[in-house]
């Protein structure tokens, strides 16, 4: 690509970005890890849109690393988040541990599982929120359209972890939705301890689809008290690590 | 006991229990009265004053639905339908009902049934309490024919016909008796098994801001219903804002061309007075009205009103200096509408460390505790509430298990981190006399659990699962 074609696609991207009004609220929302904000468009995790988070694993119908992720992403935007949930297996100490304040998290607990998405739709239509966490089991694709343009209008981002309890509910995960990115969190073992004891949890985070990027999986640390995730500093070596490395000497 | 005058007679209109047991009865004439108690309290009936402290009560008695009505002389229409939940249970709402009117020095009599007249007959004749729904025909059956609200000189034609019962007169074939007794015995028989309908007229305060509209045609479509809630609820806003009030509850009561009447109840979780936001509130709810043959009135009334001052500034998404201290009250509000507003809370952190009690419910809208959980706990993000056995075998005792079984799925464990003691808190009525040894297990897949055993190995400690870090 010649240099001047390059400035013009510099031009046109810094036009496009001036008409969707690129204030502070749209910019994308950075991981602070370099592999991941260079992978994802924009250069970080998309604001205003719907997100999908699935768990796999064991214990994957009860999400555990989904949901420290997601609380995660919540954590580090700014202002209240509505959580919609129908089970009462979460734990909020826990959230803690991804720096999500109680404060700032109001709850909307429905009975049934036909009430959660239009209680998402509702959260979502409110522009004074940070995040909507949806705990959905039945999503498809004119649902998630809804919730989508709902989070377009207002610049509210939509985080839906996907739950289910039997197997043909967790088939259900994998029909297409109009979600921006889907991500997959799997447990990894955790690094070896000089001592008997934990380290920090380690997480595959592979990102199944994303609008304008290629699917791709890292190894990263779980998030800390501040909802920042990690590279594993002994993974440098790893196979999906090797483009970055190649890219970062040449 | 007071007395009234009818023609030239002076007859006992009301009589309190203990002159009832003096063998008094209404429509006794004094003087007799007076021949068989001596020393007899008279007091002059006053039934206008009787009215307004009947009226006086409904009013109170608002507080537990939007339809009341006074049936004088001496009754209470209150219109449950769809506000007994707010209660816990029909049962529950009746006790309270009563125990407050008794506590106010009211002695009342209370039933809930199905139909209106049913409710009459077993408040007055029978036995109060909740019948239940579909079961009225019994119920009602074996009362007193006085419990359907004839007037006398048929009730005295009856009896010599030997008609005590209402299930008597209901097994009469219809048609005769109809021609002998005319309409409205028939019709009372009807009110009473819950097969002819009865309106009930919902009295509402004076000073409670109102917002009505009546059609000149019965309306029956949503949008036009909208559109009409909508002119409500600015109506009743401009009266609101003139007062300077906000509604905290608001009902809407739908008057239909066939008599019946339904109503929506809504509420906020601060005083409010937009206009667009309170009508935004039914949405949900409204297609739930059943329109029938049209609707002929419409009523908003703000049944509960708070001072509410300032105005409200729409200033928010408006550019970056907007910070995240948005007000959360229209959506809580809108929430609360569609599921309740006892599902929408936030979770305050206890002073505790047994994990069940950690947190507790707060208000939505409650102020920020600013507190949280001790930060250096690793604590799981999901808990399985009862936790569940596992099958588990640790080395040496009051070491972390080696393996365990759980769910009929093996896991080894590669790292593990405990034990952490959770002992119970007797403070708190804690009976139980173990300690909970908390350890967090990793596998060799890098899934992370929760584990605890009850009691130490010696004294034949059994291993739960208790929450997923991952």
């Amino acid at each position: 690509m010649h240099a001047g074609q390059q400035d013009r696609l510099a031009a046109l991207r810094l036009q496009i970005a001036r008409m969707e009004g690129g204030s502070q609220k749209t910019r994308p929302l950075p991981f602070g890890l370099k592999p991941l904000d260079a992978h994802l468009p924009g250069g970080g995790l998309a604001r205003g849109v719907l997100h999908e988070m699935i768990e796999a694993g064991h214990a994957s119908e009860f999400a555990g690393c989904t949901t420290l992720f997601t609380a995660g992403i919540a954590a580090r935007l700014k202002g209240p988040v509505l959580w919609c949930l129908t089970r009462r297996d979460l734990f909020a100490p826990g959230l803690l541990r991804a720096g999500l304040h109680p404060d700032r998290v109001i709850y909307a607990e429905a009975e049934r599982e036909r009430e959660i998405l239009p209680l998402i739709e509702e959260g979502l239509r409110e522009k004074g929120l940070a995040a909507v966490i949806g705990e959905v089991t039945r999503m498809g694709l004119t649902a998630s359209r809804r919730l989508q343009l709902a989070a377009e209008a207002t610049g509210v981002t939509a985080l839906v972890i996907r739950r289910w309890w039997t197997l043909a509910e967790k088939d259900l995960v994998h029909l297409p939705t109009a979600a921006a990115t889907r991500w997959r969190i799997a447990p990894a073992p955790s690094e070896l301890m000089p001592a008997p004891g934990l380290g920090r949890e380690r997480w595959q985070v592979e990102l199944l689809r994303c609008r304008g990027a290629e699917p791709r999986t890292w190894i990263l640390e779980a998030c800390d008290a501040k909802g920042r995730l990690a590279l594993p500093a002994d993974l440098a070596d790893r196979s999906d690590q090797a483009a970055d490395r190649r890219a970062a000497a040449s | 006991m007071t007395v009234h005058t009818v023609g030239s007679r002076r007859v006992v209109r009301a009589a309190c229990a203990a002159a009832q047991e003096a063998g008094l009865h209404v429509g006794m004439a004094l003087a007799q009265a007076q021949a068989l108690v001596p020393n007899l309290h008279v007091v002059e009936a006053n039934p206008d004053e009787d009215e307004a402290s009947l009226r006086e009560l409904a009013r109170w008695a608002i507080g537990y639905s939007p339809v009341v009505a006074s049936d004088p002389p001496d009754g209470l229409w209150i219109d449950i339908a769809g506000v007994a939940h707010l209660f816990g249970s029909e049962e529950e709402l009746l006790s309270d009902l009563t125990s407050r009117l008794t506590r106010q020095g009211i002695a009342a009599k209370a039933a809930v049934a199905d139909a209106p007249g049913a409710a009459w007959a077993m408040a007055r004749y029978g036995a109060g309490g909740v019948v239940p729904t579909g079961r009225i025909v019994d119920a009602v059956a074996t009362l007193s024919i006085r419990a359907l609200r004839i007037a006398p000189d048929k009730l005295g034609a009856l009896h010599r016909l030997g008609i005590e019962r209402i299930g008597q007169l209901a097994a009469m074939p219809r048609a005769p008796l109809v021609r002998r007794f005319g309409r409205d015995v028939a019709l009372r028989l009807d009110q009473a098994m819950g097969h002819a309908f009865e309106p009930i007229t919902p009295l509402i305060p004076k000073e409670t801001p109102v917002a009505s509209c009546a059609f000149a045609e019965p309306v029956a479509r949503l949008e036009d219903l909208k559109g009409v809630l909508l002119r409500l609820a600015k109506d009743l806003c401009r009266q609101l804002g003139r007062r300077g009030e906000g509604v905290r509850r608001l009902d809407l009561i739908f008057q239909r061309v066939d008599q019946k009447s339904a109503c929506l109840r809504v509420g906020t979780a601060k005083a409010n007075r937009d206009a667009a936001h309170l009508a935004r509130l039914f949405d949900e709810r409204l297609q739930t009205i059943d329109p029938g043959f049209g609707i002929e009135e419409m009523v908003l009334v703000a049944s509960k009103v708070e001072p509410l001052t300032e105005m409200q500034i729409h200033a928010r998404g408006l550019g970056e200096e907007d910070t995240g201290e948005a007000d959360m009250g229209p959506l809580v509000d809108r929430l609360g509408a569609r599921i309740g507003m006892r599902r929408i809370y936030r979770l305050a952190p206890v002073q505790s460390l047994v994990p069940e009690r950690m947190a507790r419910r707060i208000p939505a809208l409650a102020p920020p505790t600013g507190s949280v959980w001790p930060e250096n706990l690793p604590r799981p993000t999901r808990l399985l509430d009862p936790p569940e056995p596992v099958v588990a075998t640790a080395l040496l005792p009051d070491h972390p298990p080696a393996f365990f079984v759980w769910r009929k799925v093996r896991h080894k464990v590669a790292k593990a981190d405990g034990p952490e003691r959770i002992t119970p808190e007797w403070w708190n009525g804690d009976k139980s006399s173990f300690a909970r040894d908390y350890y967090r297990v990793e596998t060799e897949q890098g899934g992370r659990f929760w584990i605890f055993r009850d009691a130490p190995t010696a004294e034949g400690g059994r291993w739960w699962m208790h929450g997923f870090f991952s």
